[in-house]
C-alpha cells in the first residue's frame, strides 16, 4: 500500500468530477444571466447551481477521510486540513475587520474556498517541516 | 514512542515496504512509527505484535516507564 491508496484515487476522481460539473453548471449560468434569460426565483436556483459541485468538494474530503485506510496518512490529511481551517478563517476574519473599517473592497465569499485549498499546501509544507513527510 | 521496530524488522531481513505490505499500512507510515514520530493506534500496535507474535510492550515502550527509569 501506498501513500496514494485506493481512496485517494477515489478522492481524486471524484474532484474531477465535481470540476466538471462546477464548469458545467457556471458557463450556461454565467451566460443566462448576463443576457437575461433567467426570470424571478429561479435566479436564485441558478445562482446556487454552481455552489453545490464546490460543496460536493468537502464532502469528497469528508469521505475520503473516512474511506483512507492507512491511519497515518490519514492523519498528515487531517493536519493539512486544520492548517487549512485555520488559515482560511484567520484570512476571512481579517479581511472582515479590514472590510468593516472600509480599508479593502468587498471579496467573494468563493475565495474561501480558494484559501482553503492554498492552506492545505501550506499544510503540507508544515507536515514536511515537523515530521519529515508529507501525504502529497 | 521509542520502539523496537526497526531491529525487529531487521531481524527478518524485511525492507519498510515489505514490513509495510505485511501490516497493510504505507511504507512512509512504518518509517514514522520506526523513528518515533508517529504512535500507532491500538489496532495497528496489535496487527503488529501479532505479526512479530511478541506481547505489544515487548515492541513498544511504554513512555512513562521509561521516564521513570523502569526500563
Amino acid at each position: 500500500m501506498t501513500a496514494r491508496s485506493t481512496a485517494w484515487k477515489t478522492y481524486n476522481f471524484r474532484i474531477i468530477g465535481l470540476s466538471l460539473l462546477y464548469a458545467g453548471f457556471l458557463l450556461p449560468v454565467v451566460y443566462g444571466f448576463k443576457h437575461h434569460l433567467i426570470p424571478g426565483a429561479l435566479q436564485y436556483v441558478a445562482a446556487v447551481l454552481p455552489a453545490l459541485p464546490i460543496v460536493g468538494f468537502f464532502v469528497a474530503m469528508g469521505r475520503y477521510l473516512v474511506e483512507e485506510p492507512d491511519e497515518y496518512v490519514r492523519m498528515l490529511r487531517v493536519r493539512e486540513m486544520l492548517w487549512a481551517m485555520g488559515f482560511t478563517l484567520s484570512c476571512a476574519t481579517v479581511w472582515g475587520f479590514l472590510d468593516s473599517f472600509g480599508l479593502v473592497g468587498h471579496a467573494d465569499g468563493y475565495w474561501i474556498v480558494i484559501l482553503w485549498y492554498f492552506g492545505q499546501g501550506i499544510g503540507a509544507v508544515a507536515n514536511k517541516l515537523t515530521l519529515g513527510t508529507s501525504a502529497c | 514512542m521509542e520502539n523496537r521496530l526497526r531491529l525487529l524488522r531487521a531481524q527478518r531481513n524485511w525492507s519498510q515496504q515489505d514490513l509495510a505490505g505485511r501490516l497493510e499500512v504505507s511504507r512512509q507510515s512504518v518509517n514514522a512509527i520506526e523513528t518515533g514520530k508517529y504512535d500507532p493506534s491500538l489496532p495497528l500496535a496489535f496487527r503488529i505484535a501479532e505479526l512479530f507474535e511478541l506481547p505489544i510492550e515487548e515492541i513498544f515502550v511504554s513512555p512513562s516507564r521509561r521516564s521513570s527509569g523502569a526500563i
